[in-house]
């Protein structure tokens, strides 16, 4: 709690506090960035969460399985349908189920578009942080149809649910395969205009290029991953470590850069959406034969003991850990957010920066504040 | 009284003799004053208005998106809805403000916007006054809105608006050389300051055009700097939303947010102006020296009508890099007029002066 006797310990002269957030354009959400600043320059931020808990994982304790992966959704929720895929892998395990090549494929695409999704959205208020507001609309119109595909098949856009321990939650819609390959096309054609847009302007490389630098080990003892760790050198791609679902039918490379900029960090998402593309078009024309759930019992009960699976979100490694008491809810579940561990990082690469320089790294971060909070 | 399109000197003068004739001249001249104040007062309300609804239309287009179209046809009145908007909202007071400079900034900046406007030609004859310093008093004036925005951002009690009026502080007071020094080169090309001097000496050819490399160096230089000059992006430092929330106006609501808001389109008008005037001819229809029937044809168009289009176009190009460009930071906006705006600058006047001594010139 901060109180009049404590607001200055390990303040110095000429410095003074400044309030960013929990209502701030640039925070993404409801989070509370303490920084001193000394003239433009800021010294020390000091992160506040909580804005926006809700307690997720302790509800989980009084739902069944099946229900909970509802509120898996709205912790990263753009990357609702990663977070689903996370927590059902999990649930299979425990059970010691084996889903059919089909759901896997389905599964794996949509994980895919979703990260494309999610990372057009990523694009879009990057540049709004940067100040370019054109970038906004440009994303938001080409995300739109993904959520239109979304849609088709699950009946929603933001938080799905399509995923079900076992399965999925219907069959994909006949327009399926042909809608995404249109995506895929349309989207190989309109990415390049990201690129005359932002990556290619001088002063967004002046503002991004050896702006909020954080080396390899600083990186990997943060436990920085997804694109951001991987903008540092850190390769923690858990779909090439620990394939999941379809990604061992699969090839396609983990983007690495080794600047550990702002800059790389943001071509590593760049680049990241054109891999996802060649993933989606390696599999939307082989997704075999079956059925799209397996048979399950009414009441699903996990066996007595621990179970973990961690996956690739868009933001970086997301963990679901399971205890179970063989009852038909979870003793305790915990999981493991991206943002949580990335946001610890900002204050090692925003340090001694200009405040302008801040927002660009909490842009390049990417966090997702209910995901952080949960 | 006889009255032409083409030309409003006539107009004034025989308006002026039909008063004099009738009262007194102390009686005569206030009523000169007021007619001037209330036209102008209502070209600028107007404009503003026009300006933001440009805006919004520039930036749908370059959005893919429509912009605003419920309002009237085409939206045209959305703006004016806006204003009224505008004007209900409440003024919030602030708590521990400076309440005198709180209140007096909005004017200050308003005020500074509205003496420059009354120095700018808008067609023949048609200027409310033709100092032979015309653009050292425009200059002059319109550096004045900065006391308005330090005002704004020292008064509010606010650490964002605070930040904001710092920033802007430092921008404009950098950029204001570099737009003293590229209307500077202009002015030695043309040898007078006074702004009806420059138009008609734009007879046979705007002087981008005839000045040569100097004269284009100092287009751009000018553009650039008068862009940071009004605080609009990519410079837009001072509001920078994304990291000061709106930056120097942050806790100012309803009329006086609205007069700060009146006040960036309109010094983005004023500069344009300037621009077109200097640089482009004002007025002036495109003219080619020797080619009498083309020029001929030219003269149709009315000189107001090639005012307002040169200046939209300008105003165009300004809106392109807002809505096109990332915002840059604070040590970069200052390098790059220390670095580089400037000393380009004070080359360019030295070869502004060597190219009139020689008279390379067209």
């Amino acid at each position: 709690m901060i109180t009049e006797e404590n607001i200055n310990v390990g303040i110095k002269e000429e410095e003074f506090i400044l309030n960013m957030g929990p209502q701030h354009p640039s925070t993404h959400g409801v989070l509370r960035l303490v920084c001193s600043i000394k003239g433009e320059i800021v010294k020390n931020i000091e992160p506040h969460c909580g804005y926006i808990h809700r307690g997720i994982e302790k509800m989980t304790e009084k739902l069944t399985y099946p229900q909970i992966v509802h509120l898996t959704d709205r912790l990263d929720y753009l990357s609702a349908l990663i977070n689903n895929e996370a927590y059902c892998l999990c649930v299979e395990k425990a059970l010691e189920i084996e889903v059919s090549d089909r759901i896997k494929y389905i599964r794996t695409i949509m994980s895919e578009l979703t990260r494309i999704a999610s990372h057009q959205l990523w694009w879009c208020s990057f540049g709004m942080d940067l100040g370019g507001l054109t970038c906004f609309f440009y994303g938001l119109r080409d995300r739109e149809k993904i959520l239109d595909i979304f849609e088709e098949t699950c009946g929603s856009r933001l938080i799905i649910s399509y995923n079900t321990p076992g399965g999925l939650m219907a069959d994909i819609h006949p327009n399926f395969q042909k809608k995404v390959k249109e995506f895929i096309k349309y989207f190989r054609k309109t990415l390049p205009e990201y690129d005359q847009l932002l990556t290619g302007n001088v002063i967004m490389q002046e503002r991004c290029k050896g702006v909020g630098y954080i080396s390899k080990e600083d990186a990997i003892s943060y436990g920085v991953t997804g694109p951001s760790g991987r903008g540092s050198c850190f390769s923690c791609d858990v779909r090439k470590k620990e394939p999941y679902s379809a990604y061992k039918f699969v090839n396609f490379n983990e983007v690495l850069r080794c600047e550990g900029d702002t800059f790389a960090r943001y071509m590593v998402r760049m680049d990241e959406m054109r891999e996802s593309m060649n993933i989606i078009e390696q599999l939307i024309d082989n997704i075999p034969e079956g059925p799209y759930a397996e048979k399950m019992k009414g009441v699903i009960k996990l066996p007595e003991g621990e179970y973990y699976q961690r996956v690739e979100a868009a933001r970086g490694e997301f963990g679901v850990y399971i205890v179970s008491k063989g009852e038909k809810n979870p003793y305790r579940v915990k999981f493991r957010s991206p943002n949580f561990s990335n946001l610890s990082a900002l204050n090692t690469m925003a340090k001694n920066q200009k405040i302008a320089d801040l927002i660009a790294i909490g842009g390049s971060l990417d966090y997702v504040i209910p995901d952080i909070d949960r | 009284m006889e009255f032409s399109i083409y030309d409003f000197t006539s107009f004034t003068k025989s308006l002026d003799k039909l008063l004099n004739e009738n009262m007194s001249s102390f009686w005569a001249t206030s009523i000169e004053m007021l007619l001037i104040g209330v036209g102008i007062l209502a070209f600028y309300a107007l404009v503003g208005l026009f300006l933001v609804y440009a805006e919004r239309k520039v930036c749908a287009f370059i959005q893919n998106r429509v912009g605003p179209n419920r309002v009237g046809p085409y939206g045209i009145i959305q703006t004016i809805a806006d204003l009224f908007k505008l004007l209900m909202k409440e003024l919030i007071p602030i708590k521990n403000a400076d309440k005198l400079l709180f209140n007096i900034a909005p004017f200050i900046v308003i005020i500074a916007s509205f003496l420059a406007i009354a120095a700018i030609p808008f067609a023949k004859g048609l200027h409310a006054i033709d100092f032979n310093i015309g653009i050292f008093y425009v200059i002059a004036v319109s550096s004045m809105g900065v006391i308005g925005v330090l005002l704004a951002g020292w008064s509010s009690n606010n650490k964002y608006s605070l930040i904001g009026a710092m920033r802007s502080g430092a921008q404009i007071v950098s950029y204001e050389l570099s737009v003293g020094l590229s209307l500077i080169t202009m002015v030695i090309f043309a040898g007078s300051m006074q702004f009806s001097v420059i138009v008609e000496a734009q007879r046979d050819g705007w002087f981008l055009f005839r000045g040569h490399i100097p004269a284009i160096i100092a287009f751009v230089v000018y553009l650039i700097a008068c862009t940071a000059e009004t605080n609009r992006g990519p410079f837009d430092l001072a509001e920078a939303e994304s990291e000061l929330t709106a930056g120097y106006h942050v806790e100012y609501s309803g009329i006086k947010f609205a007069f700060f808001f009146l006040a960036e389109y309109m010094n983005m008008f004023i500069v344009a102006s300037i621009a077109a005037t200097v640089f482009l001819g004002g007025w002036m229809p495109l003219h080619v020296g020797g080619f009498s029937g083309f020029n001929h044809v030219m003269d149709f168009i009315p000189p107001f009508f090639w005012y307002i289009g040169k200046t939209f176009f300008i105003i165009f190009i300004m809106m392109l890099f807002k809505w096109t460009f990332p915002r840059l930071r604070i040590d970069q906006l200052l390098t790059l007029e220390w670095k580089y705006l400037l000393p380009i600058n004070l080359v360019n006047v030295v070869l502004m002066a060597l190219i009139v001594l020689n008279g390379w010139h067209f």
